[in-house]
């Protein structure tokens, strides 16, 4: 339950409330007017916490040398690899595959159903278990423009225009294109998704989106997705073989620059292993866990860029690293679910941000960006946020306006995952507002692509959240749910042909390594610092410095 | 967790380890000292991989739940289940038909269920487990599709089953076939495909693909928002 003295903002909330209701059912969702172009930019220059100076630094290695990136980002990337990769016969490979797939969330499983069909021998590898990833947390929605009243052109004025049109126009095109088969290819696999009576699709709106194109499955939309996709690996295993429990650690290229093969690390035994490919997808996610700007994250527990890290050192350009989506309902309160997600369905569906005296001050659909602006704005420059007993401050989300407009027992219908998570903490979201903050939440940019997924390393194809281009600095809730499909399904299928046609392979060569870490060690950088981390590191000193003869690199190795 | 902080004691796998009040058991395992790397994904209830049981102080129950979305209590004493040997019968789903003789084929075991309720009792996901084996016995596919909704296979139910039933395996099945087969198919979905496959926006998306950054701002603001 709250504590007293936050009861008495919430009486506030209580009574704005139905003049507040009032609103929307005259307005709909329009209960406050949306910033115009002006306003936006004067919000997010002003605190969106990518607009801080130290928010960026330049990056002194490899392609993007120059270039100002997210400052945890650039730091990452000034490192050296985890082994000397001098230790490796790379001509001895311990597995060899036509299309290796780096990463087991929804894009990987698209991407290895898709190599899997087309004919491919694939292995799929994974940090963790199979499915354990962002995937299967999304709970809003995956867009696509099947309504009458919608159609992919405006789908791709909403993308551009979230992403401040810096996408790649051709990326953005396929992302809408193909969004209704991706929908119609997921519910042939058997996603449940949530429909009305007579078939059609239930769609909401999204923060930024013109029409209402948001496909769910209740608020389990990552799941209803990713666990049918996990089933069908599982129901693959001639075409699909997996390895869990293990991290790509670097890419092996060929003399001629292609890429060939990786080498393996298994969490467990702690063995290294060489596994050659004629194609190489990797789909390993974003980098929540690095905690950018000291931000709580929504991720999951392996999100830690590695995917970029070793493309990177392998020689392939990075887009947009300089911007990080900050979701802005990230719960605040209670403590043990600090930083975790309060979907974006919430706001869609009705619940709408007010402050400590009960007053709406933003539109509750911007783009996120701007959105978590206000947020901020509200709670720093303006005072008007919600301290909790350790000092964080929030704003609430008035959750209980969902029953109100949509009728009773909606919350529980359609937003169980949300119920629940609050009541394991005492909390009943259908009578009280929810207090949030913006929370780490998605990496905007990635390794770029084109439109067949490959990136600039002939053979290395990239898909999902760890690509780059597709939503410019900015994406829209719903559009990365669609792209792991798209994206997982085209690099998939090109991987594939390209293992059928048969490239010519050169010699296997770490040199792309060694030359990176001279641009390392030029810098003075010390060697203990390794990347990818692999896992975040959350024991506190206290402990760590008794463990005498452990080292912790993110892992402990 | 803030400085101030109350300590309580936990037993993890037995060994006594004092840690901050309120933390959850993923939480308390990691300020003991345990750096994971089984039983824990998602650290926000939605993966599954972070199945625990317990024994709180002076009851007699073992109780299951998720490590990171329990709290630890004074006294609790725990152990992880980060795995359970299951068996998952390998089908193509384009091939099955929505109806009990699949399940019979499939899942012969959910005919052994003795509607004990121990699944039910073990979920942590609150989930009628025991209505949706028996929604599959009696074939009602969609029934047990949507009961089983919520399951994210943490495995506890099939842990505590004494009839040695797999039931989130079944849930799955349950859940594809009414996906693909008893779900009404959308109209407007096939139309849509339809159009793009006749290539009916090529034109459009062409246009804007190539249209200058300040053009196609104009077109974004100047857009109309209709919004259901
Ligand atoms: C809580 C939450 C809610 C969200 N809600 C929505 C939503 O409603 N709509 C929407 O469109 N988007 C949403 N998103 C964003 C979207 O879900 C993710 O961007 C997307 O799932 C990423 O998918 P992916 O397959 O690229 O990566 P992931 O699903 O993260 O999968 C990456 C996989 O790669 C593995 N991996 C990482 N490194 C290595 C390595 N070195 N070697 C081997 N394997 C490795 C990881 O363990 C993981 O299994 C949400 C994200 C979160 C976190
Ligand atoms: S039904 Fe079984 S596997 Fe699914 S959440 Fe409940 S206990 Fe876990
Ligand atoms: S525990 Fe097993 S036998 Fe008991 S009700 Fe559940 S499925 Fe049936
Ligand atoms: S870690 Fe995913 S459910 Fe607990």
């Amino acid at each position: 339950m709250y504590p007293e003295y936050m009861m008495k903002s919430i009486e506030m909330v209580e009574k704005t409330r139905p003049q507040r209701l009032e609103l929307a059912k005259k307005h709909g969702k329009q209960v406050f007017p949306p910033m115009n172009e002006k306003e936006r930019e004067i919000v997010l220059n002003r605190f969106h916490p990518d607009y801080k100076k130290e928010s960026r630094s330049e990056v002194r290695v490899g392609v993007n040398k120059g270039e100002q990136l997210t400052t945890e980002v650039a730091d990452l990337l000034e490192s050296y690899s985890r082994v000397d990769p001098a230790i490796f016969d790379l001509n001895k490979a311990d597995y060899d595959t036509d299309v290796l797939v780096i990463g087991a969330g929804s894009a990987g499983m698209a991407a290895a159903i898709t190599a899997g069909i087309n004919g491919s021998d694939v292995l799929l590898v994974t940090k963790l278990r199979i499915g354990d990833s962002n995937s299967m947390m999304a709970q809003g929605g995956i867009q696509a423009a099947d309504q009458k009243d919608d159609s992919p052109v405006l789908h791709y004025l909403d993308v551009m225009g979230g992403g401040h049109f810096d996408n790649k126009p051709d990326l953005a095109k396929a992302l809408v294109n193909d969004g209704p088969v991706a929908i119609k290819w997921l519910e042939e696999l058997g996603v449940m998704f949530d429909k009305n009576q007579d078939g059609s699709m239930m769609v909401k709106p999204g923060g930024g989106t013109c029409r209402s194109r948001m496909h769910s499955t209740r608020d389990y939309t990552g799941a209803g997705i990713c666990r049918v996709l996990r089933d069908e690996v599982y129901n693959m295993p001639d075409k699909i073989k997996y390895l869990e429990f293990t991290s790509i650690i670097e890419l092996i290229l060929d003399d001629k620059g292609q890429a060939v093969g990786v080498i393996a690390y298994h969490l467990e035994t702690r063995q290294y292993s060489i596994i050659k490919a004629r194609s190489i997808i990797i789909a390993t996610g974003g980098f929540g866990r690095l905690h950018i700007r000291g931000f709580e994250t929504t991720n999951h527990y392996g999100a830690t860029a590695d995917g970029l890290v070793i493309a990177y050192r392998a020689g392939a350009n990075l887009m947009f690293m300089d911007s990080v989506q900050y979701h802005p309902t990230g719960a605040v309160y209670p403590e043990q679910i600090l930083g975790f997600l309060c979907t974006e369905k919430i706001r869609t569906m009705g619940a709408q941000p007010v402050n400590i005296d009960g007053d709406l001050f933003v539109y509750p659909l911007e783009p996120r960006d701007v959105e978590a602006s206000a947020f901020i704005r509200e709670c720093t420059e303006r005072k008007k946020g919600i301290k909790t007993p350790t000092g964080k401050v929030g704003i609430w989300l008035d959750s209980p306006l969902v029953d109100q407009i949509n009728g009773e027992g909606a919350i529980q219908k359609y937003l169980p995952a949300m119920l629940r998570q609050f009541k394991r903490f005492d909390i009943d979201i259908v009578k009280y507002p929810m207090l949030v903050f913006p929370t780490l939440h998605y990496q905007n940019g990635g390794i770029e692509i084109d439109e067949k997924g490959e990136s600039g390393i002939p053979g290395l194809y990239v898909a999902g959240e760890a690509a780059g281009g597709i939503h410019g600095r900015n994406r829209l809730m719903g559009n990365s749910q669609l792209d792991l499909i798209v994206f997982g399904k085209r690099s998939g299928y090109w991987a594939s042909e390209r293992a059928k046609i048969g490239v010519k392979v050169g010699k296997p060569t770490m040199k792309h390594v060694y030359d990176y870490e001279k641009e390392v060690s030029a810098l003075d950088i010390p060697r203990k610092k390794i990347a990818p981390i692999i896992l975040p590191d959350y024991i506190p000193d206290h402990v760590k410095v008794k463990q005498k003869t452990t080292e912790y690199f993110g892992t402990l190795i | 967790m803030s400085e101030k902080q109350k300590m309580v004691k936990v037993f993890i796998m037995g060994e006594a380890y004092d840690v901050p009040e309120g933390s959850t058991i993923v939480m308390a395992m990691e300020y003991a000292g345990y750096q994971l790397k089984r039983g824990v994904g998602c650290r926000e209830g939605f993966c599954g991989a972070c199945a625990t049981v317990y024994r709180e102080k002076g009851d007699y129950k073992l109780q299951g739940g998720l490590a990171c979305q329990t709290v630890v209590t004074d006294g609790m004493t725990l152990a992880q289940i980060p795995f359970v040997p299951a068996e998952k019968p390998i089908y193509d789903i384009k091939n099955l038909k929505p109806d009990i003789d699949t399940i019979k084929a499939l899942f012969p075991t959910v005919f052994r269920c003795v509607a004990c309720n121990t699944c039910t009792k073990a979920c942590p996901q609150e989930i009628q487990v025991m209505d949706y084996v028996q929604a599959l016995k009696r074939g009602d596919i969609a029934r047990a599709a949507n009961l089983s909704f919520d399951c994210i296979r943490c495995g506890l139910c099939a842990l505590r089953c004494p009839s040695e039933i797999v039931q989130y395996n079944a849930a799955t099945l349950a859940q594809r076939l009414y996906g693909r087969y008893l779900a009404k198919k959308s109209p407007e979905l096939a139309d849509r495909i339809v159009e793009i496959e006749e290539g009916k926006y090529d034109k459009e998306l062409e246009e804007l693909e190539k249209m200058p950054r300040e053009e196609l701002s104009k077109k974004y603001y100047a857009r109309e928002i209709k919004l259901k």
